[in-house]
C-alpha cells in the first residue's frame, strides 16, 4: 500500500516537474543584425527618457566603466548578480538580439538564448511597459556605443545558482502584461503610476520582500533595502517629519534637493542624476502618483504634522547663540553630552542656523528622513562616508568622518543627533548597525 | 584642558574642546604645515593623520582626539633630514604656490602606509579629496609614485641593517 | 609665538662695511620720478636702460654684497608660486659668478626694493629679470675694475669666479673685500658685459626652487604663518550682498564674548579682533547673525548676462583696421563665443597682517603690488605714503587680482582701531568666493571669409568686456574703503591700452590676414565686481579666435595645423606650432569616433610675450556629456630660458587650470547676490579629471630676450579643448564652460 502510494507520489512529482520543466523551457531566438541607422531619432529620444527613468545605466555600468557595458554588482540576500552588458556589441552585449528577444526579456525575464534571468533584473516591473515603450527602449539601446566586455557570472548561494530556480520564481511571482489605467484617476496620476510601477521600478527597493525575494504585494512601498542603505517607506508609514507633497517630490527628484526634506543620498543620488534627463512632465507625474499615497492620508493630519514638524525644527536648530559647550574632554560614549561636543565641533559649522556667511547650508536636521527613520543605517553611512558630487558637478560636499571620529564617537554623535533632532525613540542598536555597515561597504554607485 | 599627542609629543592644550584641531595645531602648537583652505572639509589643505587615517583637521574637534595619534608634515622629516615623501616632492619639484602640498603629502603618506605600491588610478582616487588650484596635479602624482619607491628603499635599508 | 620668516631680512640689517644702504639708493629714484630737487647733482639724460633699470638705475638698488660674502638680490616683484625668486637668483648668480648658496633674495617691500609696479602680466622676467641680469653683469665688471686697481693689474688678466676676482698669476681678492663704502652705488650703463650664453652654468638649468624645501617641511613661508608677539586674530563681517548698508548692530553683546578684544565699526565696515582664532570666528558668526542691513543691490539675470552686457553703453575702440574688412560674399562664416564670470579661487583665502605704531603703519600682505597698495592705504587712512610700509609675503596662488589687497585694507583699518597690536585678518572661504573681484564675463563675435584657395581673406572681430583691472589704485578700489564712513567712491574704470590691452588682449590675431578689423567694445558699467584674472582678455579672445580658426579650417576642408601654418608668417610661431604637433604626434592622431577627438590651438601671449601651441585629445561620453582629457602636449618659446623646469611647471599648471575653467567653472548669482560660495557650489578640477599625460616641449632661444610665459597657456588650452570636443562630437560649442549638460543637450543622448 505504502509502496504504491509512494510510487504514485513519485510519478506525480516527476510528472509535475516534467510539466514545470516543459512550461519553463524557452527556445533560443535567432540572432539578428540590426543597423543603428534603422531607428527613428524621435523613438530613440523617447527611449532615452525611459532609460533615464528606468536607471538602466546604474545597474548596467560598473564604477569607472563604460556606460551600459555591465559589471555592476547587485547585492541580493542570496548573493551577487552582476548587471549584464546591454550595449549593442554582438558577442558580449545584446547586439544580436531582435526586438522580439528584447521584449521577451523585459516581459518574461528570459534571455535571447532561452536562459531565465534572475529577478535582480526587475522584469516583474518592466513587464508593465507597453509594447511601444519597449520598442523605444530597444531603439535607444541598439543605438548606444558597442563595448566588448564579457558578462560576469552571478555568485549565488547553492542551489540558487541553477537557473531553474529563476524559472520557479517567475512561476510563483511574475504577473505578466502591461499596466492598466485606473479610470478613477486622472491622466497625470496614471502616467505616474505607469512609470513608477513599470520602468521606474521604485518598489524594487522601496517594498519589503518575502523569504524568496519577491515583493510583498500587500505591503507595497512599505520600505526596503538597496545596496546596504535603508530605502524608506513611501506609503502611510513614511518617516519624513514633514509629509511629502507633489511639489516637494518633484523638486527632490529633479534636483536632488527638497527644502523641507534634504538631499538625495546613497542609491538615490544616481537615481536623481538620471532623472535630470527625464522630461519635467514625467517627473511631475511620478511625484503626483507617489504623493497620492505617501504619509498621512487625511489633509488635516498632513497640515498638523507639517506645522508641528516645522515648529520642532525651528526650536531645535542649533544657532550661533547656543552651541553646545562643555569644559571637560571626551565623556563616555553613553553620555549624550559627548555627542553634543562632537556635534558642536565637527558638524555645527555647517549644520547650524544663522551666521551670515553665505554658505550653501544644509537643511534643518530635524526635517531629515534619515534622522527620523527607525533605522540608523542611512544616517550612519552619511556620517561615515560623507556626500560627494560627481566630478565637476555642483552639489553639497560633506566630508566623511570615518577616521576622524572613532566608531564609538560616531555612535555617540548619532545618538546625540537622534535625541536632539527627532521626537522618535532613541535607536537601541546604533553600534551594531555601524558594525554591520563596516562589514558591508557599498560598491561605488556611478552617477552617470 | 585637552591632552593631545602630536608628532609623538604630549601637549596640554587649554582651548575650548570644540575647537577644530587645525587652529590648535597652528596657533597653540605653532605648526605651520596644515593650512586653512576652507574650514568646511571641502579642499583638504588641512589634512593631517589621526591614527593613520587622513582627516580634515578643520572639522575635527580636539574633543575627539584625546589619546589618539596625531601626525602632521613636521613628523615626516625636517629641512636637514627630509623623509621619503618630502624628498619625493622636492625631487619632483611638485609645488607651485605650495599651499595645498602639506595636505597632499599627508594624504599620500596615509595611502602609502596602507598600499606600498599603488597604481596611478589608486593614487588619483585616494588623493581626490584634496584640491590644487595651481594645477600641479601631474607632479603630485609623480611625487607619490616616487615616494612609494623611496619608502620601499628605505624600508629595505632598515631591514638590511636590522 | 615668534618665528620671523626665514629670509635675508636679518642679514640686511647687519650693516657691515660695504653692505647696501637701500633707502639711499631709492631716494634718487623718487626724486627723478617726481622731478623734485634731487639729492644728487643733476643727472644727464639717461640712455634707455634694460628692463626695470630704467626705473631704478642705481646698481645697489638691485645687488648687494655683504661683509660676510653673501649676495642679496633685490626685486620689486613678488613670489606668487611661479618660481620667480629662484629664476632671479639664477640670473644674478650666473652673471656675478657666485655660488648659489651665497645668494638670497628680497622681494617687494616699499622700504627696501624698487617699485616695479605689479607682479602681473607675465612681466617679471622681462622687467626684473632683465634688470637683475644686467645689474649683476655690471657689478661683476665693477668688481673686476676694483680688483684691477687693488692688484695693480690690467682688467684683461682678471676673471671673476665663484665670489672672487682671480688673476692669471694666481692672486685673488674676494668680492666682500673689494666692496667698500658705496662702491656699487653707481648708475647702470646701457651696455652690460653679459656672459656668452654658451658659458652659462646656472641659467638654463632646472635648478631646484629655493622655496620648496621650506614649504614641504613646515617652515613659516606664508603670511598665514606669521605669529608676531601680541598678535590678535581678526575677522570681518561682510554685507549680505553688494552695496548693502549696515543699519544696526549690538556691538556690546559681542564684545562680552570670551577672548574678544574689540569690535570695530566704521560705517558699514564691521570687524572683530580676539585673542584666539576660533574665538574670532565665533564672534564673527555672532555679529553676522545680529547685524541688520539695508539691502540695495540688484544683479542682472545670470541666464541672459551676455545679452545684458552687450546692451550696456560701450566705448568702442577700433584696434585693428586693415584693408576692407566689410567684404561680403561666399564662404562667409559667423560665430559668437562667450565666457562666464570666473573666480580666482585661491586655495588659501586672503590674509594680511597690520600693525599701527604711533603714526607708522606696517602691513604684511600677499598683494601683487605693494607700492600701489601703499598709496591706496595711505589715501584711505589719510596718511602720507611714507608712513605706510607694505611688505610682500607669500600667500597661496592668486592668479591675478584676488582679495589680497582687500584683506590688507581690512587689517589696516582694524590696526588703526587697535593700535600697538599686530592684527591678523583671515578671510573665510565663503567671503573669498563672494567678494573677490572676478574675471569678467565676455562675448566675442567674429565673421570670417575664405578665399577660393582656402586662405582667410576677411576677418571682422568684436569683443565686449568690462575693464580687466580695478587694482589699487585709488582708495576706492579697496572693498573696505567703499564701506567706511565717508566711503571712497569706486574709481572710473579705464581700458588698458594696446598693445597689452585688457578685454582686448590678444584680440588681434597674429595670423597674416589681408582684411582685418578688430573692435574693442569697452563696457564701463560693472554689475559684478571684476578685476584682473590670469591672462585677462587673452583667455577669451584666444578661445574665440582659435575656435573660429578651426571652424574655418573645417570649411576649407583643411587640417587644423596645416591651416594655421598657411596663414602664419611669424617664424617662431611656426616653429612652436610644428613642435607641438610633433610632440603630440598630430599626424598619427586617432580619427574621431567613439567619443574620441583631438584639437589644436596656438597663440603668442599679447602678441608680444611667449609663444604657446597646445594639442589635446579628449574622450566625450555621450550619455553623461562628460569630457575626459586624455592627454595634452604643448610647445613653448619663452626666449632665453632661465629655468626650464620652472617654465614647464607654469605651463602644466596653466593648462590644468584652464581646463578647470573650461570644463566646470562659472560664477553663479541670483538677482541679489553671488550664490557660488564654496567648492560645493563652484566645483573645480579634482584628480579624477586630470589628464593621463601633459608634456611640455621648450624651444631653446639662447640670447633672445625673456618672454613672459606664466599666462601663455590659458587661452590655447581652452581653445584646444573646445576644438577637441568639436572633433569628438561633431558639434561646435562656443560657450564656456563646456559643461556636461550643454554637451548632452547638443549630442541629444
Amino acid at each position: 500500500m505504502l509502496g504504491r502510494t509512494l510510487l504514485g507520489l513519485a510519478i506525480a512529482l516527476i510528472l509535475a516537474f516534467g510539466a514545470f520543466f516543459a512550461w519553463q523551457w524557452r527556445g533560443e531566438l535567432a540572432p539578428t543584425t540590426t543597423s543603428a541607422h534603422a531607428f527613428d531619432p524621435g523613438i530613440v529620444t523617447k527611449g532615452a527618457q525611459l532609460a533615464a527613468i528606468g536607471e538602466c545605466a546604474v545597474c548596467h555600468t560598473r564604477a569607472g566603466g563604460k556606460s551600459f557595458a555591465g559589471g555592476f554588482p547587485v547585492q541580493t540576500p542570496f548573493g551577487v548578480v552582476y548587471g549584464t552588458n546591454i550595449t549593442p556589441d554582438r558577442d558580449t552585449g545584446i547586439g544580436a538580439w531582435s526586438e522580439e528577444a528584447f521584449r521577451r526579456a523585459m516581459r518574461e525575464g528570459v534571455a535571447r538564448d532561452g536562459t531565465h534571468l534572475y529577478p535582480a533584473f526587475p522584469y516583474d516591473h518592466f513587464t508593465k511597459l507597453t509594447d511601444g515603450d519597449i520598442s523605444a527602449l530597444y531603439a535607444f539601446l541598439m543605438t548606444r556605443a558597442p563595448v566588448a566586455q564579457a558578462n560576469r557570472q552571478p555568485q549565488l548561494d547553492f542551489p540558487l545558482n541553477f537557473r531553474i530556480f529563476a524559472a520557479g520564481w517567475q512561476l510563483l511571482f511574475l504577473t505578466k502584461g502591461p499596466y492598466r489605467n485606473d479610470p478613477s484617476q486622472n491622466a497625470t496620476w496614471n502616467r505616474g503610476a505607469y512609470l513608477v510601477e513599470g520602468v521606474g521600478h521604485c518598489g524594487a527597493c522601496h517594498t519589503p520582500r518575502n523569504a524568496l525575494g519577491a515583493e510583498r504585494p500587500k505591503e507595497a512601498f512599505g520600505g526596503g533595502v538597496s545596496e546596504g542603505w535603508d530605502a524608506p517607506a513611501l506609503n502611510a508609514s513614511s518617516p519624513a517629519p514633514v509629509p511629502w507633497t507633489a511639489d516637494q517630490l518633484t523638486a527632490y527628484l529633479k534636483t536632488g534637493f527638497a527644502d523641507q526634506h534634504g538631499i538625495a543620498s546613497g542609491p538615490m543620488h544616481p537615481v536623481v542624476a538620471n532623472l535630470a534627463k527625464a522630461s519635467d512632465a514625467d517627473v511631475r507625474a511620478i511625484a503626483t502618483y507617489v504623493a497620492s499615497f505617501i504619509g498621512p492620508r487625511n489633509a488635516a493630519d498632513r497640515q498638523r504634522q507639517t506645522e508641528a514638524s516645522l515648529a520642532f525644527a525651528k526650536q531645535r536648530a542649533v544657532s550661533v547663540n547656543d552651541l553646545a559647550r562643555t569644559t571637560t574632554g571626551v565623556a563616555p560614549a553613553d553620555d549624550r553630552s559627548a555627542g553634543g561636543v562632537l556635534f558642536a565641533g565637527a558638524c555645527a559649522n555647517c549644520h547650524r542656523s544663522g551666521g551670515g556667511l553665505p554658505a550653501s547650508r544644509p537643511i534643518a536636521l530635524a526635517l531629515s528622513t534619515p534622522v527620523n527613520s527607525s533605522d540608523p543605517t542611512n544616517l550612519l553611512r552619511i556620517i561615515a562616508d560623507g556626500i560627494h558630487p560627481a566630478p565637476g558637478k555642483s552639489g553639497p560636499i560633506m566630508p566623511g568622518f570615518s577616521g576622524a571620529l572613532t566608531d564609538p564617537q560616531i555612535v555617540a554623535l548619532a545618538d546625540y543627533v537622534r535625541a536632539h533632532y527627532s521626537r522618535g525613540q532613541a535607536w537601541p542598536n546604533i553600534a551594531a548597525t555601524l558594525a554591520a555597515i563596516r562589514s558591508n561597504p557599498t560598491p561605488a554607485m556611478e552617477a552617470p | 584642558m585637552t591632552v593631545l599627542n602630536v608628532n609623538g609629543k604630549q601637549h596640554e592644550v587649554n582651548a575650548d574642546p570644540r575647537t577644530p584641531l587645525l587652529y590648535v595645531l597652528r596657533n597653540d602648537l605653532a605648526l605651520n604645515a596644515a593650512k586653512f583652505g576652507c574650514g568646511l572639509g571641502q579642499c583638504g589643505a588641512c589634512t593631517v593623520l589621526v591614527d593613520h587615517n587622513p582627516v580634515f583637521s578643520c572639522v575635527t574637534p580636539i574633543a575627539a582626539l584625546e589619546g589618539r595619534y596625531i601626525r602632521t608634515v613636521e613628523d615626516l622629516g625636517s629641512a636637514d633630514k627630509p623623509g621619503p615623501v618630502q624628498r619625493a616632492f622636492i625631487e619632483e619639484q611638485a609645488a607651485q604656490c605650495g599651499y595645498c602640498i602639506p595636505g597632499m603629502m599627508m594624504r599620500a603618506q596615509a595611502l602609502l602606509e596602507k598600499n606600498a605600491a599603488p597604481s596611478d588610478a589608486q593614487i588619483r582616487e585616494a588623493m581626490a579629496p584634496n584640491l590644487c588650484r595651481c594645477g600641479t596635479q601631474m607632479r603630485i602624482l609623480r611625487a607619490v609614485h616616487r615616494a612609494a619607491k623611496l619608502m620601499t628603499v628605505e624600508l629595505q635599508g632598515t631591514e638590511a641593517k636590522g | 609665538m615668534n618665528a620671523p620668516l626665514p629670509s635675508p631680512t636679518r642679514r640686511m640689517f647687519l650693516a657691515t662695511g660695504g653692505a647696501l644702504v637701500v633707502s639711499f639708493a631709492l631716494k634718487p629714484l623718487s626724486a627723478l620720478a617726481q622731478g623734485a630737487k634731487p639729492a644728487q647733482p643733476n643727472m644727464p639724460p639717461q640712455p634707455k636702460l634694460p628692463g626695470s633699470l630704467g626705473k631704478a638705475p642705481y646698481l645697489d638698488a638691485w645687488i648687494g654684497i655683504g661683509g660676510d660674502g653673501t649676495v642679496t638680490v633685490f626685486t620689486g616683484k613678488a613670489e606668487l608660486g611661479q618660481g620667480i625668486k629662484t629664476a632671479l637668483i639664477q640670473c644674478a648668480a650666473e652673471e656675478l659668478d657666485v655660488d648659489l648658496k651665497t645668494v638670497t633674495i628680497v622681494t617687494a617691500d616699499t622700504e627696501r626694493t624698487v617699485n616695479e609696479g605689479y607682479t602681473a602680466g607675465s612681466h617679471s622676467m622681462q622687467d626684473s629679470g632683465t634688470a637683475i641680469l644686467n645689474a649683476a653683469a655690471q657689478v661683476r665688471g665693477i668688481l673686476i675694475e676694483l680688483a684691477a686697481t687693488r692688484l695693480n693689474l690690467p682688467a684683461e688678466q682678471l676673471q671673476a669666479r665663484t665670489g672672487a676676482v682671480i688673476a692669471n698669476d694666481g692672486r685673488s681678492v674676494a668680492y666682500k673685500d673689494l666692496v667698500t663704502g658705496e662702491a656699487l652705488h653707481r648708475v647702470a650703463s646701457a651696455q652690460s658685459p653679459l656672459k656668452n650664453v654658451k658659458d652659462f652654468k646656472i641659467i638654463g638649468t632646472p635648478m631646484h626652487r629655493v622655496d620648496i624645501p621650506g614649504k614641504v617641511t613646515g617652515a613659516p613661508m606664508y603670511v598665514q604663518d606669521m605669529r608676531p608677539e601680541g598678535m590678535l586674530h581678526a575677522r570681518v563681517v561682510r554685507p549680505p550682498n553688494y552695496g548693502a548698508e549696515l543699519v544696526a548692530v549690538d556691538i556690546a553683546s559681542v564684545e562680552k564674548l570670551p577672548g574678544v578684544i574689540k569690535v570695530v565699526r566704521d560705517g558699514s565696515f564691521l570687524a572683530v579682533a580676539a585673542q584666539g582664532e576660533f574665538q574670532a570666528i565665533e564672534a564673527m558668526n555672532m555679529l553676522a547673525s545680529i547685524a541688520q542691513w539695508r539691502k540695495v543691490a540688484q544683479l542682472p539675470d545670470q541666464g541672459t548676462i551676455h545679452q545684458f552686457l552687450t546692451r550696456l553703453p560701450s566705448q568702442d575702440q577700433v584696434i585693428a583696421n586693415k584693408g576692407d574688412p566689410s567684404q561680403q560674399g561666399a564662404h562667409l562664416l559667423r560665430a559668437s563665443y562667450t565666457r562666464p564670470y570666473l573666480s580666482h579661487g585661491s586655495i588659501g583665502p586672503s590674509c594680511a597682517l597690520a600693525l599701527m605704531k604711533g603714526d607708522k603703519l606696517t602691513v604684511w600682505t600677499h598683494s601683487q603690488g605693494v607700492y600701489p597698495l601703499r598709496n591706496s592705504l595711505a589715501d584711505m587712512l589719510h596718511m602720507k605714503p611714507e608712513q605706510v610700509h607694505c611688505i610682500q609675503v607669500e600667500g597661496s596662488g592668486c592668479y591675478g587680482h584676488n582679495a589680497a589687497d582687500d584683506a590688507a585694507a581690512d587689517a589696516a583699518l582694524i590696526a588703526r582701531a587697535v593700535p600697538g597690536r599686530p592684527i591678523r585678518v583671515q578671510w573665510m572661504r565663503e567671503q573669498e568666493h563672494t567678494w573677490e573681484p572676478f574675471g569678467p564675463a565676455m562675448l566675442a563675435k567674429v565673421t570670417g571669409r575664405l578665399d577660393s584657395s582656402g586662405r582667410i581673406d576677411t576677418w571682422d572681430y568684436g569683443v565686449w568686456s568690462n575693464t580687466h583691472s580695478m587694482r589699487p589704485g585709488p582708495a576706492g578700489t579697496l572693498l573696505a574703503a567703499r564701506s567706511i564712513n565717508p566711503p571712497f567712491p569706486a574709481p572710473e574704470p579705464k581700458p588698458l591700452p594696446q598693445p597689452e590691452g585688457g578685454g582686448d588682449r590678444n584680440a588681434i590675431p597674429l595670423y597674416s590676414l589681408p582684411h582685418v578689423r578688430v573692435v574693442h567694445h569697452f563696457l564701463p558699467d560693472m554689475p559684478v565686481r571684476i578685476s584682473a584674472l590670469r591672462s585677462l582678455g587673452a583667455h577669451m579672445n584666444i578661445f574665440a579666435i582659435e575656435s573660429f580658426m578651426d571652424e574655418l579650417a573645417l570649411a576649407a576642408r583643411a587640417d587644423p595645423v596645416e591651416f594655421r601654418l598657411r596663414q602664419l608668417d611669424d617664424p617662431r610661431g611656426r616653429d612652436v606650432i610644428s613642435a607641438a604637433a610633433d610632440e603630440f604626434r598630430w599626424a598619427a592622431r586617432p580619427r574621431p569616433g567613439n567619443g574620441q577627438g583631438c584639437g589644436f590651438a596656438f597663440a603668442r601671449y599679447k602678441n608680444l610675450a611667449a609663444y604657446c601651441a597646445i594639442a589635446m585629445q579628449v574622450e566625450v561620453d555621450p550619455e553623461s556629456g562628460r569630457t575626459r582629457v586624455v592627454r595634452a602636449a604643448a610647445a613653448v618659446d619663452a626666449g632665453e630660458i632661465i629655468n626650464p623646469d620652472g617654465i614647464r611647471n607654469q605651463i602644466e599648471g596653466s593648462i590644468l587650470q584652464s581646463l578647470s575653467w573650461a570644463l566646470f567653472e562659472h560664477v553663479r548669482f541670483d538677482r541679489t547676490r553671488i550664490t557660488s560660495v564654496d567648492w560645493a557650489t563652484y566645483p573645480i578640477l579634482r584628480f579624477a579629471s586630470v589628464p593621463d599625460t601633459v608634456t611640455v616641449r621648450l624651444l631653446e632661444r639662447p640670447g633672445e630676450p625673456f618672454l613672459g610665459c606664466g599666462e601663455a597657456g590659458q587661452g590655447p588650452a581652452a581653445a584646444a579643448l573646445g576644438n577637441a570636443v568639436a572633433n569628438a562630437t561633431g558639434r561646435r560649442f562656443r560657450d564656456l564652460p563646456l559643461s556636461p549638460e550643454r554637451i548632452r543637450a547638443a549630442t541629444g543622448a
